[in-house]
């Protein structure tokens, strides 16, 4: 037996290959380490300037009266926030889901398609833009309110929901259709006894979803809610009221520390309160779509 | 006989309740007319733009793209200083962020093990979470002190004999601006590009490989030519994104208007200008610029739309799985592949 005349390690041409590669996956392990960094970065800085000024007056008591930013809490913002983001869901809603139903299962397709860019066209509206339109539309004529910032969250909110129902009435298998159609079944008791029920799930946690999106949203608010700078606990949507949001975009722009901390507490909360809802959605949402089979 | 024929006719349809025969031309209807409004929208935000810009356009018409005056005491107002903020901030960050987030999908789909995988992913989703208006908050708080002490001085000294690295430090500035719109627009295109590079079907990997392909090799030759149209429109998307942003980057940029080269100037964008200045605005005629420029924003967010719908149209003849698939991942960041 002779020795083979050639060896197995690498060089040349080869090696330098190899090397490039080793670089790419280095480099693809770093930028993956620096998204990581940066989020922890965001979320530690938030977290430890936030909890040092959550106490429970921070979430029972309104901002304390006069030139005294000390004590007191943000009641009235997470009121606020409650209130428009409670009207805009009860208008996004049924809107979304019904625009889902006549897309996903009575449109001609031709005007699904239409109907279904059109959706996805006005989610790409940048949101601000969004908030002149309602400024335009009814603040100009009727004056700040709650209502006003419900309807541009809306706006936001019905192309999320619209898009998310009609992905999961599209898992739903059309022998269930079949099934109840053939059974004489008419059309709509068949959509909603049959269709709208087993795609319930997937369309509760899309709805949580455009929820917590909508709970993050400021630049829609900013013309239509803001005015007055109330401070007391108001739930009357033909108010002015104001947001979680706009409480941390007013006071992270004054130079008194005590309003920072407050800024740094309500983003505290709003952050957990986004994070937690739609990571939990989105695991809802993924387990359900095992379930069908998708 | 024919009487007989139409009892059984009419017996069959008193089995139907009067609900049932109302029923599906009343749901038609409803649903009809809910998509309507949702589609409609479009129109009517159209229609208040260009209503409410009527004053600024009778003024300024078209000089308005291309003037840099913005002045209330003179009522003078141009756009063209925000369109370059705009795009200045918006380009930068979409060359950062692209190559970082195509890195991070190619780490989740082909380096990472599994149980990291996931986890990296959920965090990487969480990052795109965060309200703008909290990432703001930390941008001026947080970024800008780093950016004023740290970082423009390092850039100063090791490229200060370039126009784009000169000035003035401070901790607001078209540098800092630049860094959160990264921050933000890194998620959308790592999701989708993830998505896109899970698609593609391992026997192309395989091949690739037992040619004799590096790894690299593969992602260079494979993976990124097959997920290139859907790179491309998430790139776009994210490049709205980076342009709408309002309230993060009027938090940071410092709001000045002209045309400064250096990044570490002051500025404005068209979102951050609207933002800033619609809730104090004095006069008639600059509430009706401030819209034009909303009008202006309205029109690139549709190019940028319209265009990543495009984009993505070749891809509608693959297979249907796979199609199902992208469209998901492109969904969750508000795209369609139809």
């Amino acid at each position: 037996m002779s020795e083979p005349t050639f060896s197995l390690r690498t060089s040349g041409r080869l090696r330098r290959r190899q090397l490039v590669s080793r670089a790419m996956g280095a480099l693809a392990v770093g930028a993956a380490l620096l998204a990581v960094a940066v989020l922890a970065i965001v979320v530690v800085s938030v977290a430890s300037r936030g909890a040092g000024a959550l106490n429970l007056d921070f979430f029972t008591k309104n901002q304390a009266q006069g030139f005294n930013p000390k004590g007191g809490g943000i009641l009235f913002a997470i009121v606020g926030t409650g209130v428009l983001v409670g009207i805009a869901t009860l208008i996004a809603l049924p809107l979304g889901v019904l625009t889902a139903i006549y897309i996903s299962e009575l449109a001609p397709p031709k005007l699904a398609r239409v109907a279904r860019i059109a959706l996805d066209i006005t989610n790409g509206i940048p949101t601000i833009v969004i908030g002149i339109f309602v400024f335009a539309m009814i603040v100009e004529a009727h004056g700040q309110s709650a209502l006003a910032g419900s309807i541009a969250l809306a706006v936001i909110m019905v192309p999320l929901i619209a898009r998310a129902t009609e992905e999961v009435l599209l898992l739903v298998p059309s022998a269930q259709r079949e099934a109840s159609l053939a059974l004489g079944v008419s059309r709509w008791r068949t959509t909603f006894g049959v269709v709208v029920p087993s795609a319930i799930g997937g369309i509760l946690t899309g709805t949580t979803l455009a929820i917590a999106r909508a709970a993050g949203e400021t630049a829609p608010l900013l013309f239509l809610t803001s005015l007055g700078l109330s401070s007391q606990a108001d739930a009357n949507p033909l108010h002015p009221l104001q947001s979680m949001t706009l409480v941390i975009f007013e006071y992270s722009d004054q130079a008194d520390p005590a309003y920072q901390a407050k800024a740094w507490a309500a983003a505290f909360t709003l952050m957990c309160f986004v994070l937690v809802t739609s990571l939990s959605a989105k695991l809802a949402l993924a387990r359900y779509r095992k379930k069908l089979g998708g | 006989m024919a009487d007989s024929h139409a009892e059984k006719k009419n017996a069959l349809a008193r089995t139907r309740g009067r609900l049932d025969r109302l029923g599906d031309p009343a749901l038609k209807a409803v649903t009809f007319g809910a998509a309507a409004l949702a589609v409609g929208v479009i129109v009517l935000i159209a229609y208040e733009l260009v209503t409410g810009s009527s004053l600024a356009f009778r003024t300024f018409g078209l000089h308005f793209l291309v003037s840099q005056d913005w002045s209330v005491f003179l009522k003078k107002f141009g756009a063209l200083s925000l369109i370059f903020g705009t795009a200045v901030t918006a380009v930068l960050s979409i060359l950062i962020a692209t190559p970082l987030a195509i890195a991070i999908a190619l780490f989740l789909t082909e380096l990472a093990p599994k149980p990291v995988r996931a986890l990296l992913g959920a965090l990487v989703e969480m990052l795109a979470a965060i309200p703008s208006v909290v990432l703001g908050l930390w941008g001026i708080l947080i970024l800008g002190p780093f950016v004023q002490n740290t970082l423009e001085p390092f850039l100063g000294s090791t490229l200060g004999f370039l126009p784009f690295f000169q000035g003035r430090h401070s901790t607001s500035g078209i540098l800092t601006a630049v860094l959160i719109l990264t921050i933000m627009v890194v998620p959308i295109v790592a999701s989708v590009s993830r998505e896109l590079f899970a698609t593609v079907p391992a026997e192309l990997r395989e091949g690739a490989l037992a040619l004799g392909a590096t790894r690299w090799e593969m992602v260079r030759g494979v993976l990124l030519p097959a997920a290139r149209p859907g790179i491309l429109a998430a790139v776009a998307l994210g490049f709205g994104r980076a342009v709408g942003e309002a309230i993060a980057v009027t938090q940071v940029i410092g709001s000045q208007t002209g045309i400064r080269w250096s990044l570490f100037s002051h500025s404005d964008t068209l979102a951050s200008r609207i933002a800033g200045q619609y809730q104090g605005a004095s006069t008639n005629l600059q509430i009706s610029s401030l819209v034009y420029l909303a009008a202006i924003l309205l029109v690139i967010s549709l190019v940028v739309n319209i265009g990543a719908q495009l984009l993505i149209k070749p891809i509608d003849r693959r297979p249907r799985r796979r199609r199902i698939a992208l469209d998901r991942a492109l969904e969750t960041q508000g795209l369609s592949a139809d």
